[in-house]
């Protein structure tokens, strides 16, 4: 790859008109996933974050519009043909969506599913098409392989067909790969299986933006993390930062609701008051200062823009000033009051 | 590793695995049987006889004379004396020929039609299914009578006016399944993988609506078969000497009294076929759903 990040978004916005009117599912949302990185977006349910990848790869609901700028490899995706979003999706970006076994067509072979997007684009004759699909699932640890091919997506287990929908979303040999809550649906010893797996992806050099609001997925795997709450991205930073010193009273609150096994011993799991703010009544302010203990009146007024985190290396250079090409920092928070230091975590 | 599969096996195609799901369900089979005999003696029964479908027997003491091996007239022959078992297959011959080709006409364009429309969705299929609306609307006797008075009456017209009729609800169901399909994951992933819409309807969408279609079809064929009866009444359909089930059966039901062989014989052909393809069908239904096999 080339210098520059493999997939660049840029003040991502997505908006659905309803029968309520407008409604806001993202908006402001700015990251990087470079080769062989793996970015995580954290949140809960109704956040945006499945929006984002709908949205990257073309595929939101007809009501919903996007605004904004995705390149991937250089080329444009927002406001693109089907011709070219075709050809970036399967070959540029994999998608490995959250349900394998709704994922998988029901009626065709796996060799079929496996096979379709290389025979389609005659990337392969039938018989290299057949050669790597077995290679495919060897390389996701399938055992027979042979007679996988032969079988119907309901004759796996839900851990295969997860598995089997990886070396389908892996096929056309994408650049970067999206996964949207790929684990979430699988029980914990398949999780930490198909984690593995995604991270092989990565070490080979894919892009990976994973999906997800299980932070053990995410500190397992990711490179950098992402959190998004209500539709905006509120902390972004490396993944060992993010867990020892959060900024964000959201990502900290996040973290304290994690059971832990290790170090200090906690009475007992603090959960977040309330409830997320609905997309369609979204205050001037942070969305997130009902909810949080340390808001004041300033935060209930005005939103608090992402800044760079003091004391992190602040941003990459920029390459010019078009929307395109603006640098996003690698840490950054937004939030009035963030949280200084770990002592502050209560 | 397993023991190799044969390298051949693994390009068997939707209906290669469906013939062998089809092959263990035996009401499928003995109907599929029955069918093929059916057609077989539809195609070769009229030379068995050593009568025509025209010819009138005057050697015997009445002209409708009841079934007998010994005067050849094996069915029996109709009021005006003519070899019921010729005219039975002849007849079978042609309800066949205008059933299973109309039904082909009503599933091809219905299929297509309300594939894309419910795929493709929002404005596409808003005007694609208002232009099969404004069809229903037309009063399809009307249409039919239309049709043979600019081109003339033949067979051709008769099964291209009932499969053009008959595609118009095949398409409202198609649609409706297409559009719920259109929601699922799976296709969202297919659109993932970067397939071209066409290539989606057919491989991804279509083979989900088989099972749908092939109980529809099923349920058509009868349909077509009396509505030809019905056009043939009218003057519009097969015109003597040539004829077809369904008119067997309503010239027998005049006779009921005096010959019932008349009403009986064509009745039992057409209740079997209908049968067996309604047998045929269910099996295929399952044969195609390969989440059915044991």
């Amino acid at each position: 790859m080339t210098a520059g990040p493999l997939l660049q978004v840029r003040d991502l916005a997505v908006d659905f008109s309803t029968s309520q009117g407008e409604v806001q599912a993202v908006s402001g949302v700015s990251f990087d996933v470079r080769a062989g990185e793996c970015l995580a977006v954290v949140g809960e349910s109704g956040s945006g974050k499945t929006q984002v990848l709908m949205a990257c790869l073309g595929l939101l609901a007809s009501n919903g519009t996007t605004r904004g700028s995705v390149q991937f490899a250089g080329r444009e995706l927002i406001g693109a043909n089907e011709r070219l979003l075709n050809t970036v999706r399967g070959t540029g970006i994999g998608l490995l969506s959250q349900d394998p076994l709704s994922s998988l067509t029901p009626h065709l072979r796996i060799e079929t599913l496996l096979t379709e997007g290389l025979l389609d684009r005659g990337l392969a004759s039938r018989d290299e098409a057949h050669e790597r699909a077995l290679r495919a699932l060897a390389e996701v640890e399938i055992p027979e392989p042979q007679a996988r091919l032969r079988q119907y997506p309901h004759e796996l287990s839900g851990g295969m067909r997860q598995r089997v929908a990886l070396a389908a979303a892996l096929m056309c040999g994408p650049q970067l790969l999206f996964a949207d809550e790929p684990t979430t649906a699988l029980d914990v010893s398949v999780q930490a299986r198909v984690l593995k797996l995604l991270a092989g992806v990565r070490d080979r050099g894919v892009g990976v933006l994973i999906i997800t609001h299980d932070l053990g997925v995410v500190a397992g795997l990711a490179d950098r993390v992402a959190v998004m709450y209500s539709g905006r991205i509120v902390e972004t930073a490396t993944t060992d930062e993010l867990f020892s010193a959060p900024r964000h009273p959201y990502t900290a609150a996040l973290l304290a609701a994690v059971p832990r096994l290790h170090g200090v011993a906690q009475s007992r799991l603090v959960g977040i008051p309330g409830d997320p703010p609905q997309p369609s009544a979204r205050s001037p302010g942070c969305a997130f200062a009902p909810r949080c203990d340390r808001a004041v009146e300033r935060c209930g007024d005005s939103r608090p823009e992402l800044t760079p985190s003091a004391g992190v290396n602040p941003c990459m250079t920029a390459q010019g000033d078009s929307i395109a090409a603006r640098a996003v920092p690698l840490a950054a928070v937004a939030c009035h009051r963030p949280l200084q230091d770990r002592a502050e975590i209560a | 590793m397993v023991e190799a599969v044969p390298a051949d096996s693994r390009r068997q195609s939707l209906w290669g695995d469906a013939w062998q799901r089809l092959k263990h369900s035996r009401a499928a089979i003995v109907a599929a049987a029955l069918l093929l005999l059916v057609c077989a003696l539809a195609l070769v029964g009229p030379w068995l006889s050593a009568y025509t479908v025209e010819q009138v027997d005057w050697t015997q003491a009445t002209l409708a004379t009841p079934p007998s091996l010994a005067s050849g007239h094996w069915f029996g022959t109709d009021a005006n004396g003519r070899d019921l078992f010729v005219r039975v297959w002849i007849g079978t011959r042609m309800s066949l020929l205008v059933a299973v080709l109309a039904t082909i006409v009503s599933v091809v364009i219905g299929v297509a039609w309300g594939a894309t429309a419910g795929y493709l969705g929002g404005r596409v299929d808003g005007w694609m299914m208002r232009f099969v609306d404004v069809l229903y609307a037309l009063p399809y006797m009307f249409f039919v009578i239309i049709l043979t008075v600019v081109f003339g009456r033949s067979l051709v017209l008769i099964f291209l006016a009932i499969g053009a009729v008959g595609w118009l609800t095949m398409a409202r169901i198609v649609r409706g399944q297409a559009l719920a399909l259109r929601q699922r994951e799976f296709v969202e992933a297919a659109i993932a993988l970067g397939l071209p819409p066409a290539t989606i309807i057919a491989r991804h969408i279509v083979p989900n609506v088989l099972g749908t279609v092939i109980v529809y079809a099923t349920l058509t064929v009868p349909q077509v078969i009396l509505f030809e009866s019905f056009l043939s009444f009218l003057g519009l359909g097969v015109q003597e000497p040539l004829t077809s089930l369904g008119r067997l059966v309503a010239e027998g039901a005049l006779e009921m009294e005096s010959s019932p062989w008349l009403l009986l014989v064509p009745s039992a052909v057409l209740a079997s076929v209908l049968l067996c393809l309604n047998f045929l069908g269910d099996g295929l239904r399952d044969a195609l759903d390969p989440r059915q096999r044991r």
